[in-house]
């Protein structure tokens, strides 16, 4: 069964602005709601859409397994590292040494209502994006691994 | 009031899809229609205010495993009770 012309053409044109919204969802995860599963859920998404939308031989030259293995591995090793970091500091384990430091990502919250600023909170953003590396790389895999069952003359 | 009368659509909405993949022959359609269903459920609780849920249901119910329905009929057949080739 190959996808028609417009199918193709829509997912091509859809992928980068589902791209930026995932993107999106993962850095602001710690202002609106969502966050790094949801985030890398969207991004995975966008993923899909172009793997269902192409031929078995496209996606296969184009996307490898391996590389969403290792970015899979990628996300967990800069989590646990994020966490293993503060040890290093004489700090308990996943203690948040960023906050209100000053650098990347340090600002303190100003009090009472405002609109949110990116640039506070510490390691949690940084937890978000490598959650969301890990369910990119995670979800693509079990979709590549669902494509790899199919008759490569069939699809 | 209007609330109340989006969520009654949203609700007899989910009926309507749930019957819908129930009676449909061609695969695809009704993988489709689960799809919607998805969406719906999404919607539903975005209108209980949990964004959170609503945007996890809408990119894995809606997104991932509708494509991996379509890769399984890929696979096989597109129509309930066709012979396997």
């Amino acid at each position: 069964m190959k996808m028609s012309k417009i199918v193709r053409t829509g997912a091509n044109i859809l992928y980068p602005f589902v791209l930026i919204f995932g993107l999106y969802i993962v850095l602001h995860g710690h202002l609106t709601p969502g966050g790094g599963f949801q985030g890398g859920a969207v991004i995975a998404t966008g993923v899909v859409l172009v793997i269902v939308a192409n031929s078995y031989e496209a996606v296969t030259g184009m996307l490898q397994k391996v590389v969403f293995k290792a970015q899979e591995s990628l996300g967990l090793l800069l989590f646990i590292g994020a966490a293993a970091i503060a040890i290093t500091l004489g700090l308990p384990f996943f203690y948040n040494f960023l906050a209100n430091s000053g650098s990347i990502f340090g600002l303190s919250v100003p009090f009472g209502p405002n609109h949110g600023d990116l640039n506070t909170a510490g390691l949690i953003p940084i937890m978000n994006i490598a959650v969301g590396i890990e369910v990119w790389g995670g979800l693509t895999v079990i979709i590549l691994s669902m494509l790899s069952g199919l008759d490569r003359k069939e699809a | 009031m209007i609330e109340t009368i989006v969520h009654l659509l949203v609700l007899f909405g989910l009926v309507g899809t749930a019957l819908m993949v129930f009676f449909f022959r061609d695969l695809l359609a009704a993988t489709l229609a689960a799809g919607f269903f998805s969406f719906l459920v999404a919607l539903e609780f975005y209108i209980l205010q949990a964004p959170d849920v609503a945007i996890s249901q809408a990119a894995i119910g809606a997104g991932l495993t509708t494509a991996i329905f379509i890769i399984a009929i890929r696979a096989t057949t597109r129509y309930e009770g066709e012979e396997s080739r």
